[in-house]
């Protein structure tokens, strides 16, 4: 029985962890919120130096050439400092899907360039707040041109390329596709969107005739796009498991500080139950994504059940964490100057970003009724 | 990562397997106890089969080699456990004594004592039960009102034990009586080992909301009990009792039940609005609900397990076992009989839907919230022992016993 992280990416995750505590305190995510910054530059170029943007990128591609459970070692300490970067659209989605996806031609051309930090990617799905299905994907390619608009799409005001889901425009049952866009090219229009996390950039893009290329989906593009969203989605719920137990550790501090009817608030049952069930929803999260971790490393046949799961109890348990984070500070931690706000802006990016919980829920037991029928 | 075993634990495996082959009995189910009414020849067979893994050192893997364990790993405990669970075997009637009993016997006994008494009940010819509860000390279990007077060289016990497993079977038990009631609550105990069968024991069973009868009543009128069977100093039976309750831990679990797959398997059978009920959203959401939970407990095991075969102590996330998985049978049974609309209430196994696995679950997960720690009691300790939050003020901690409010 060894289920749990090796020796060496124990060590990784200090190594980051430890970075980050230096380089990415609280005051570098207000920063990026009351500023203009659309991300913090310089956490992202220590990254970078780190060669986490390159972590699995194949060293003939310019990476570290390392595994999927690494990144999820990563992913959980970027979500435990609510990271102002845009690590998860450019690694755990542009990157992968150029991994799994791209053409060889691509790869040489894009990875390096991932990998040494020189451009940050972007992945647009979504186009409004109808949920995204095969049969309602507008943005078109044809004939090497893309039209259409996506939004919001994340890190899209300053991110240096796009792979972006389209229509082929042929009707067929293949005609869902991704296609990588520059989008510094003629024709792109970027507009900056308003949204509950400003420390996480989102942008609406409008292309209008733009070049673009298609990438070398399977006959299933749609398929395509959801194994991305599996992968994400495991990465993600480790990201967002860091940021839950961040909430529930500000919450516990904040219980054994504050006194109230001449004790402290910590010792009344009221909040220590809310914090033991944060604990609760933390550990289910934890235990349902490490077999996640299993399944994305193994390239497993549980993935996509694995995946919904992990996306199911993480999406719960930074919801819970930072929303009652906030309700265990009481009147203070709905103040600006609190930094409860963080988790709490955070955890809905997170949760919101692959689409909505019914939706991967439906997933699971899609998978549980093809599992039972086998 | 994986879940396979070490070269070792793979070639313990093997070991067991070969021995189950060999000497588990192949007939049809035996089962555990889970009603009062334990035959005598239900009881000879389990004696047998205890009888039978004890020779092989098989009955208590984890034990040192001179009481006749084995001297192995927990990890050992659960692949014996894992493969002896593919048989049909006698379980259940010595958990207790095993489990709880004699590792407090062996902690505090003299040396004589344990070789009289560890061995036979590790064959399983002595039968050992627990006497905490009270009608008064449920979750303030040290709330205990039996008394234990001396009598010359002897105490005299008098009060009543309840939720006893198991004591109208039993040789022996284990018990923590108040001997000082003007001391604090958790000074005046003491804790004791008896002979079940001694003069003024009369034992009751208990019959629960389920119809069933796991447990009893034991009444103690003038209970002799010679002062070489007290086990601690006079007034320290707390310190005691904490041994045999860091051990009930690993004992008492929430035994298998109807989960996300029977509750499929429902919804795929009964109508909602007018279409199978497997195609409903919100019988959809409560599914994937219900199946992360007990994936998450599931795969919290194996991190647990993970921490045994490396050596190490498994870390707190053990600790929320009972808490999400007691709840989730009520839930999930409910949601289940919801689901068979006005037909819900039947509890005709004959007639009713998958013969009213639902209806007795929701039946026994009432108690199963409360048996071993209720979900506020377990909440308390990971608050107190996982997060390290302050204890709940007590106001019975310095006052003598007998001038606390009782209630009722």
């Amino acid at each position: 029985m060894n289920f749990d992280f090796s020796e060496d990416q124990k060590l990784l995750k200090e190594q980051v962890a430890r970075y980050l505590s230096d380089n990415c305190p609280i005051e570098v995510v207000r920063g990026v919120l009351e500023g203009d910054d659309y991300y913090s530059s310089s956490v992202w170029k220590g990254l970078v130096d780190l060669g986490l943007t390159g972590a699995t990128i194949p060293e003939e591609y310019g990476g570290l050439g390392l595994g999927p459970l690494e990144l999820c070692v990563i992913a959980g300490e970027l979500g435990r400092v609510s990271a102002p970067v845009p690590f998860s659209s450019s690694v755990y989605m542009a990157t992968e899907s150029l991994k799994l996806f791209g053409t060889d031609q691509q790869k040489e051309k894009w990875l390096p360039k991932l990998a040494s930090g020189e451009i940050i990617a972007t992945f647009a799905l979504s186009e409004s707040a109808i949920e995204p299905n095969p049969n309602n994907i507008k943005c078109s390619f044809s004939s090497g041109k893309l039209n259409g608009i996506k939004m919001p799409v994340p890190d899209g005001s300053y991110a240096d390329l796009c792979i972006t889901v389209v229509n082929d425009q042929k009707g067929g049952a293949d005609k869902i596709k991704m296609a990588i866009v520059p989008l510094d090219g003629v024709g792109v229009n970027k507009k900056s969107l308003k949204t509950l996390d400003q420390t996480r950039d989102h942008a609406e893009l409008i292309f209008d005739n733009v070049d673009a290329e298609l990438m070398n989906n399977s006959d299933d593009g749609w398929n395509d796009v959801q194994h991305i969203f599996d992968i994400a989605a495991i990465l993600m719920a480790f990201e967002q498991i860091g940021g839950a137990e961040a909430s529930l550790s500000m919450a516990k501090e904040y219980a054994l500080n504050r006194f109230a009817f001449g004790r402290q608030i910590g010792s009344y049952q009221a909040i220590k139950h809310k914090l033991a069930d944060m604990y609760i929803k933390i550990e289910l999260a934890k235990s349902n994504s490490y077999f996640g971790a299993m399944m994305l490393n193994d390239d497993g046949a549980d993935l996509k059940i694995a995946a919904a799961a992990s996306r199911v109890a993480a999406t719960d348990a930074f919801n819970y964490a930072s929303q009652e984070n906030i309700q265990t500070h009481g009147g203070i931690g709905f103040t600006w100057e609190a930094d409860t706000q963080f988790y709490y802006r955070r955890s809905q990016v997170l949760g919101l970003a692959l689409g909505s919980i019914a939706s991967w829920k439906d997933k699971l037991v899609t998978q549980l009724e093809e599992k039972n029928i086998s | 990562m994986d879940f396979n075993d070490t070269a070792e634990e793979n070639n313990f495996r093997l070991e067991v397997r070969e021995w189950l082959e060999k000497n588990a009995p192949k007939d049809k189910k035996i089962g555990g106890y889970d009603s009062i009414d334990v035959e005598e020849s239900a009881l000879e067979r389990a004696r047998e089969w205890q009888a039978k893994k004890a020779d092989a050192g098989y009955a208590a893997i984890t034990w040192p080699k001179e009481y006749g364990g084995l001297g192995a790993s927990s990890i050992h405990s659960v692949i014996y456990s894992q493969e002896e669970a593919k048989y049909n075997v006698p379980s259940g009637i010595y958990d207790i004594g095993l489990g709880m009993c004699i590792p407090t016997m062996m902690a505090w006994a003299t040396k004589e004592q344990n070789e009289r008494y560890v061995e036979p009940a590790l064959y399983g010819k002595e039968i050992w039960c627990q006497l905490f509860s009270e009608p008064s000390a449920g979750s303030d279990v040290a709330g205990v009102r039996t008394k234990a007077e001396k009598d010359g060289d002897d105490w005299l016990i008098n009060g009543q034990k309840v939720w006893t497993s198991g004591a109208h079977f039993c040789d022996f038990g284990i018990i923590v009586v108040r001997t000082d009631p003007k001391a604090p609550k958790h000074k005046g105990l003491s804790f004791f080992f008896l002979d079940m069968k001694s003069p003024g024991i009369d034992i009751k069973p208990i019959r629960q909301i389920s119809g069933g009868s796991n447990f009893n009543e034991v009444f103690f009128t003038d209970v002799k009990v010679s002062d070489n069977q007290r086990l601690g100093e006079v007034g320290e039976g707390w310190k005691v009792a904490l041994t045999t309750l860091m051990n009930e831990r690993l004992a008492i679990g929430v035994p298998k039940s109807a989960d996300y797959s029977s509750l499929t398997q429902l919804a795929k059978n009964v109508i909602l609005n007018n279409k199978p009920a497997i195609k409903n959203d919100l019988v959809r959401s409560k599914i994937a609900d219900w199946y992360v939970q007990s994936e998450g407990l599931k795969y919290t095991k194996m991190r647990s397990l993970t921490s045994l075969s490396k050596g190490e102590t498994p870390g707190p996330e053990s600790s929320i076992g009972k808490i999400v998985s007691a709840p989730k049978m009520q839930d999930l049974a409910s949601f289940a009989m919801d689901l068979q609309g006005a037909a819900g209430i039947l509890n005709d196994p004959d007639i009713a839907l998958m013969h009213s696995i639902f209806q007795n679950q929701w039946m026994s997960a009432a108690g199963y919230r409360i048996a071993g720690g209720t979900d506020e009691i377990l909440r308390n300790i990971v608050a107190e022992r996982v997060l390290g939050l302050p204890q709940d003020i007590r106001v019975d901690k310095t006052v003598p016993f007998n001038e606390l409010p009782s209630g009722r």
